[in-house]
């Protein structure tokens, strides 16, 4: 009962020539939401699909509640709950139906309509699947992944496309899951996201993890100082008045950041030369660096 | 906000007949409720069995009706096994289905069980509606009731093992909308050939050899010469269905993608 409810040790999927995953290392504890970021084509889908016993590693070691995905598919499957990224579900068939079905393959299924009622679907119950929204066609997707009361869900980009509204319905069903002691290994490209959900972050780049960690250990005790002001500051005057050991930059355009040892001198310094500048500082901020600073240090600006 | 919903984890597989009656009905309803399916498995044969039994076209042994109705019989197997299911399981790979239920505690066994009783439930659907349109129309079916009975089931369930092989290694290999295609096309050439209305015997010697052998021949063959000449077992026809049924299973459980 020990093991972790994923361990995956040097894991690797190429396809063709391309290597998706490469010698990838990462454990996701029982009880806990493990947050999965990283750019585009990273290799998250192909990782979690390995998981899921959908695709099959080309080296490494898979372990899932202790099981192979791949040998173990018959025991292993009752006790996880998926949720593509993307497709899933009959055009034709209607929302409450493909929930019912589902929940007969299991024998101890949550409450279909109780459960369309949670994720604010009932009124969509009868319309077939081709015909909902994005955001509602996701939120069928997720109800289908929990609907067998699994130990361990895989939620790939649960949230994308979703309004506010059902984002938040998300994160509630996610945050009781938790409390309930189930495991949840999720993906996203929202930062706040896995600031918010994740016990721990996992961020991954060219089919490697860069980083992992809390959310608080990833962002670490350092603090910056943010605000607004014209662009085009000289900020290399400004920097002269700064002890050393600080950083300033403007990006975007028109934004600062000063980082550093931030405290009550450094802050009257800033305020005190913008003064001489005549320019006011907007949205003047104290803050810890946020998980999307940390996501573009690691991985860049780049496209992918 | 709604009824007790218990996240904690309770996980099990329900017992295996009921995920696959579960699976069953799913698939009979989506068949019975799209369109184009409908046509394809009702309409037409029914249409067929309506127009060639009234309209002297074509000279057949026999009285007319007797030759048209095991003819429309076999093409509503061919309909509901072959197209059917191969468009049917090809747009389910295609939009991720069969994928997502592979990660059900419904194994592929059990999906493959659930698609073929699926598959003879409409048959049996057919059958009914089939058989009552035509003995309004004055089909007498020959041969002792009980005997032809299981004869006739023992040909339609080799002709649905054959069909479906073919529909599987086509769904399961080629993309979605070329299965539609290939798969419509398939059908109209073996209508033509397969002697549902137009009988072999009037066929060219060379397209005859060539007819003789395909399933659905075999299919027609076989359903009339017992019910409309009476006769036992047609051992040649059902070999021939055997053969295609176990060339092209094997074939498809070699080469079927489920994604
Ligand atoms: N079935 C496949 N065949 C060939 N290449 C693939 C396949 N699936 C993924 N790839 C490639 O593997 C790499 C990783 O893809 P993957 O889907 O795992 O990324 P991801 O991190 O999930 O990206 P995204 O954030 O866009 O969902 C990409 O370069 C992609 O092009
Ligand atoms: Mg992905």
């Amino acid at each position: 009962m020990d093991s972790p409810a994923v361990a995956l040790t040097d894991l690797v999927k190429r396809y063709g020539r391309t290597i998706a995953v490469d010698g990838l290392t990462l454990s996701a504890e029982r009880g806990a939401v493990t947050a999965i970021l990283g750019p585009n084509g990273a290799g998250k889908t192909s990782t979690i699909e390995i998981c899921e016993g959908f695709r099959r590693a080309d080296g490494g070691a898979v372990r899932v509640l202790g099981l192979d995905p791949a040998r173990d598919a018959a025991r292993l499957k009752p006790r996880i709950g998926v949720m593509l990224q993307a497709g899933g579900v009959p055009p034709a068939m209607r929302a409450g139906e493909w929930l019912r079905l589902v929940a007969r393959f299991h024998a101890h299924p949550l409450d279909p309509g109780a459960l369309l009622d949670r994720l604010g679907l009932t009124e969509h119950a009868r319309t077939p699947y081709r015909r909902m929204s994005g955001g509602q066609q996701q939120r069928v997707s997720l109800a289908a992944a929990i609907i067998g009361r699994p130990e361990l869900v895989f939620l790939d980009e649960p949230t994308a496309g979703l309004d506010p509204q059902a984002r938040h319905a998300c994160w509630d069903v996610v945050g009781e899951l938790r409390a309930r002691g189930v495991s949840t290994v999720l993906t996203t490209h929202h930062m706040d996201e896995a600031e918010k959900l994740a016990d721990k972050v996992v961020i991954i780049d060219r089919g490697t993890v860069v980083a992992e960690g809390s959310p608080r250990t990833l962002t670490g005790a350092e603090r910056q100082l943010r605000f607004r002001a014209r662009p085009g500051l000289d900020l290399d005057e400004l920097l002269t008045a700064l002890p050393t050991g600080t950083a300033a930059k403007e990006s975007p355009s028109g934004h600062y950041v000063i980082e550093g040892h931030v405290g009550p001198e450094l802050l009257g310094t800033v305020t005190a030369w913008c003064a001489a500048e005549g320019v006011t500082a907007d949205d003047l901020s104290v803050e810890r660096r946020t998980l999307e600073d940390v996501f573009l240090e690691l991985t860049g600006r780049e496209l992918r | 906000m709604s009824a007790a919903l218990d996240f904690t984890p309770r996980p099990g597989a329900a017992p295996l007949h009921r995920m696959v009656l579960a699976q069953t009905g799913a698939e009979v309803r989506a068949v019975l409720r799209n369109g184009e399916q409908l046509l394809l498995t009702m309409i037409i044969p029914l249409l067929v069995l309506v127009g060639f039994s009234a309209a002297p076209l074509l000279e057949v042994p026999g009285r007319r009706i007797d030759f048209v109705a095991p003819g429309v019989l076999a093409l509503a197997i061919m309909s509901t096994a072959f197209t059917g299911q191969a468009i049917g399981t090809g747009f389910e790979r295609r939009y991720g289905v069969l994928k997502r239920l592979g990660a059900t505690p419904l194994s592929r066994a059990g999906l493959m069980l659930a698609k073929t009783l699926a598959v003879i439930t409409v048959e049996i659907l057919q059958f009914a509606v089939i058989a009552a349109v035509a003995l309004a129309l004055g089909w007498r079916p020959h041969g002792a009731p009980l005997e032809a009975f299981a004869l006739v089931l023992v040909m339609v369930l080799a002709g649905t093992a054959a069909f479906s092989g073919l529909a599987l290694l086509m769904a399961g290999t080629l993309r979605a909308e070329a299965t539609l295609a290939a798969a419509n096309l398939v059908y109209l050439v073996l209508l033509g050939l397969g002697g549902v209305v137009v009988p072999v015997t009037s066929f060219p010697h060379a397209l005859r050899v060539v007819a003789e052998v395909l399933p659905i021949t075999a299919l027609t063959g076989g359903l009339r010469s017992i019910l409309a000449q009476g006769g036992g077992l047609p051992a040649r026809e059902l070999l021939i269905l055997l053969a295609w049924a176990a060339v092209t299973l094997a074939l498809a459980a070699r080469t079927f993608r489920w994604e």
